[in-house]
């Protein structure tokens, strides 16, 4: 059967194999890390408006006490990620390179792990619209990296008809593993979280795709299934990028996402293993989000594992738990495909950080010398969107941004960096198409408010 | 904790692949066909090919200086450049007219466009063609294989002065005793004489004809070698290879005793030089996976139109320059069916 599942699993046709360095952490149990001694809670962790502060400074908080509240729909609030008192609400380092607004909390010493904070709720008693509220208050939002409130996924766009729940477990990217570790320990979660959203939008069953590379996961979840009808566990081909939304539900269910629209618009809605996990573990005590599983790997590292971080802790006390090395060349939040590099180590650690990658010199790759376009056709090989990566980096070399969209499609783009991979004459063509996209969206804002 | 960071934007890794890593492989594959020509052809062999060589990459680098940029022989380009012109003329072509070859595949051919990746035909095709114009003759003057004293004389044109009549290969052939060669190739007694030639003659490569083209077999190989290393597309060698079998297919059937049949076609003349390693120069190719279906299968198409229909006995070297004019245009008809595209966009402007 393993055997199989590891020949014939669903194949995705185009995208690539990169060595995962997976076997550094996929067989490490999670472990909590130690409180930071001071966390710094971004009010914006996640897609959307900022979230709105409910304390004041020199308040004392306990572990799991709402701080601040959703400032929107597409919003979620804050929690304590540990008991203790605020010290400010001020500007602090992101991921991103810029400043942003924080609650920075002093945990008292020997502050308990331990959640008081919550009451039971009967999630079936509840309507659909009261799930996405009760979600949105547990602060949820996709854990596999986009940082997207999950609430606003949960709710059925109008006009729309959702029938199938899709799981990802994927976990594409190198060095991750995460998802593998929550899928192997927290299976029972997964599900009652694919449950919970299936209610939350009337679909009649769950498709799980895992990668087969995680067939241990696969079996740790077909066990808590224990046959149930309405949800499946497939086993897809390990290739990268797998994990993204749009190839896993061509390779699950044969089903394109249109350019331009959502999973809801070929009737599905897309979550990832994490994130429903902590739906099931969450909801049912209306608890917050306070804390998530991080991998802190690379060569980089002494101690590589697979953590539980109190969110808010910084990556300087992140990187030292895990015994960082002196020979760091570069930290990247997320895997090395498409992970930001983090600018500074006072970046604390998000909802959306899956991983803390951390390379040496000998791995970043240096100052390569860069060729000509050999057309060597490498990229459009490998392109899972089917551009045409080629034609568009020598396109965007020249400016030709207007038509880089109108005839190659560039905004289909979304950025998974197997271009830049393969090329051999190292063109940045997934950099050269982050710049032309973001120039393409200014000129159409820019045209709208000339209109 | 060092606290200095880079900061770079994703990806973070590199498949490690580099342009001159595929060049220099293409390089050792073509070594083999090379040590073959100077074993069937000897010095003569060896003395063209060199020749080439080295006077394409010192044409490379002159353009370079002149241009006053980094000269460019580094990624190794240009030595398969001078490789594939040797090996596409005949052994005992006169070294001077090696060198006119050498001068116009590499400056008009190739760096006038801006040199790597810019330029429209295969620069070596571009090279020859200009000497089948030039020097009709010279360059359809074939020798006999593994002539007797090969490695000890070179064959007499070989050393002719430049612009000087040559001298007469008759003696010649004569002296080193090859019963009954008539200076044809297989292509040319099949073409103007119907004499068929024994098909492991073809495949071994012992007969006249280019110095590199003969060896089939051993072509076949080292290209597998290249396709093995993903160095190189196998699409488009296949796609080639299976337009001439089609070709011919129709007309082997129509008139079996006058066309000759695939293993002839496909084995004769430089179609499996051209098919592996010209046809396949990525830079004067599609990039679509239509693209090059469509790229091969015409090339080998019009091989075979060109030595049944036309008066030349081969057609690998006009089929490939055509097939080079036509991929920017196969390109724009075959943009591929994006994911989640909402409708076919008929064509796309250049």
């Amino acid at each position: 059967m393993a055997l199989m599942e590891i020949f014939a699993g669903k194949r995705l046709g185009r995208g690539l194999h990169v060595p995962d360095h997976k076997e550094a952490t996929n067989h490490l149990p999670i472990r909590r890390m130690p409180f930071a001694p001071m966390l710094v809670v971004p009010l914006s962790q996640h897609t959307g408006a900022p979230a709105i502060p409910i304390v004041h400074e020199g308040q004392e908080v306990v572990r799991g006490e709402p701080i601040a509240k959703a400032g929107g729909f597409v919003s979620v609030p804050m929690h304590a990620p540990a008991t203790g008192r605020v010290v400010r609400i001020a500007l602090a380092p992101s991921a991103r390179g810029d400043l942003s607004p924080a609650i920075y909390i002093n945990p008292y010493q020997g502050a308990s792990q331990e959640v008081l904070y919550g009451a039971e709720q009967d999630i079936e008693r509840m309507t659909p619209a009261e799930i996405v509220q009760a979600v949105q208050n547990t602060g949820v939002v996709g854990l596999g990296g986009a940082a997207f409130p999950t609430h606003v996924k949960l709710k059925v766009p109008e006009g729309k008809k959702i029938d199938t729940v899709v799981v990802n477990g994927c976990e594409c990217e190198p060095y991750l593993t995460t998802d593998h570790r929550v899928m192997l320990e927290q299976p029972g979660e997964v599900l009652h979280g694919a449950r919970i959203a299936m209610r939350a939008l009337g679909a009649d069953r769950a498709v799980v795709g895992v990668e087969n590379n995680k067939l241990d996961a696969v079996a740790a979840l077909r066990a808590a299934a224990a046959g149930a009808a309405d949800i499946t566990i497939e086993a897809v081909e390990a290739k990268y990028p797998q994990g993204a939304e749009k190839m896993l539900v061509k390779v699950l269910l044969g089903r394109e996402i249109p350019s331009a629209g959502l999973p809801a618009d070929v009737g599905l809605a897309v979550f990832n293993v994490a994130t429903l996990a902590q739906i099931g573990e969450l909801l049912p005590r209306s608890q917050g989000l306070i804390e998530r599983v991080v991998t802190i790997t690379g060569p980089g590292v002494r101690k590589p594992g697979n953590y539980l971080v109190a969110l808010g802790t910084p990556l300087r006390w992140a990187l030292a738990q895990a015994e960082c090395t002196d020979q760091v060349s570069s930290v990247i939040l997320g895997g090395p495909m498409m992970g930001a590099a983090a600018g500074s180590l006072d970046v604390p650690i998000t909802k959306g950080v899956t991983g803390i990658l951390v390379l040496t010199r000998n791995e970043v790759n240096g100052h390569t010398r860069i060729y000509t376009c050999i057309h060597c056709a490498a990229c459009v090989d490998v392109c899972p969107m089917h551009l045409n990566p080629s034609r568009l980096g020598m396109l965007a070399r020249k400016d030709r941004y207007e038509e880089m969209e109108a005839d190659f499609h560039l905004m289909d783009c979304f950025e998974c960096g197997c271009c830049s991979y393969v090329c051999p004459s190292h063109i940045p063509l997934v950099q050269y198409f982050r710049i032309a996209k973001q120039m393409v969206r200014e000129r159409s804002i820019k045209e709208r408010q000339r209109a | 904790m060092n606290t200095v960071v880079e900061i770079r934007t994703s990806p973070h890794v590199h498949s490690g692949r580099s342009v001159d890593q595929i060049m220099r492989h293409v390089v050792y594959a073509l070594l083999p066909i090379c040590c073959y020509a100077v074993w069937l052809f000897g010095i003569s062999a060896l003395a063209l090919l060199a020749t080439t060589t080295g006077a394409c990459v010192l044409v490379e680098h002159i353009s370079c200086r002149m241009a006053g940029r980094e000269s460019s022989i580094g990624d190794c380009s240009v030595a398969i450049t001078g490789i594939l012109l040797g090996l596409t003329l005949p052994p005992g072509l006169p070294l001077w007219m090696a060198v006119v070859g050498a001068f116009i595949a590499v400056a008009p051919g190739k760096m006038i466009f801006g040199g790597l990746g810019f330029n429209v035909f295969n620069p070596a095709l571009v090279g020859r063609a200009f000497l089948q114009a030039a020097f009709p003759v010279a360059i359809t003057s074939y020798t006999p294989a593994l002539a007797l004293h090969r490695f000890a004389e070179f064959i007499p044109t070989s050393l002719a002065a430049p612009f000087l009549k040559a001298a007469p290969l008759g003696d010649w052939i004569a002296r080193v005793r090859i019963d009954g060669f008539t200076g044809a190739t297989p292509l040319m007694l099949q073409k103007f004489d119907h004499v068929a030639t024994d098909p492991w003659t073809l495949f071994l490569g012992e007969r006249a004809g280019s110095s590199g083209e003969t060896p089939a077999l051993l072509i076949l190989l080292c290209g597998c070698y290249l396709i093995a290393r993903k160095m190189m597309d196998w699409r488009i060698p296949v796609a080639m290879l299976l337009g001439a079998l089609l070709t011919d297919a129709g007309y082997y059937l129509s008139n079996p005793t006058r066309y000759p049949g695939p293993v002839f076609v496909l084995f004769s003349g430089g179609l499996m030089l051209g098919a592996m390693f010209m046809a396949t120069d990525p830079v004067a190719s599609p990039v679509t996976p239509r693209g090059m279906w469509i790229y091969g299968l015409l090339m080998g198409l019009i091989t075979v139109l060109i030595r049944f229909e036309g008066g030349l006995a081969e057609g690998v070297m006009y089929a490939i320059l055509l097939g080079n004019a036509l991929a920017p245009l196969i390109d724009n008809v075959t943009q591929p069916r994006t994911y989640g595209e909402r409708r076919r966009k008929a064509m796309v402007a250049p």
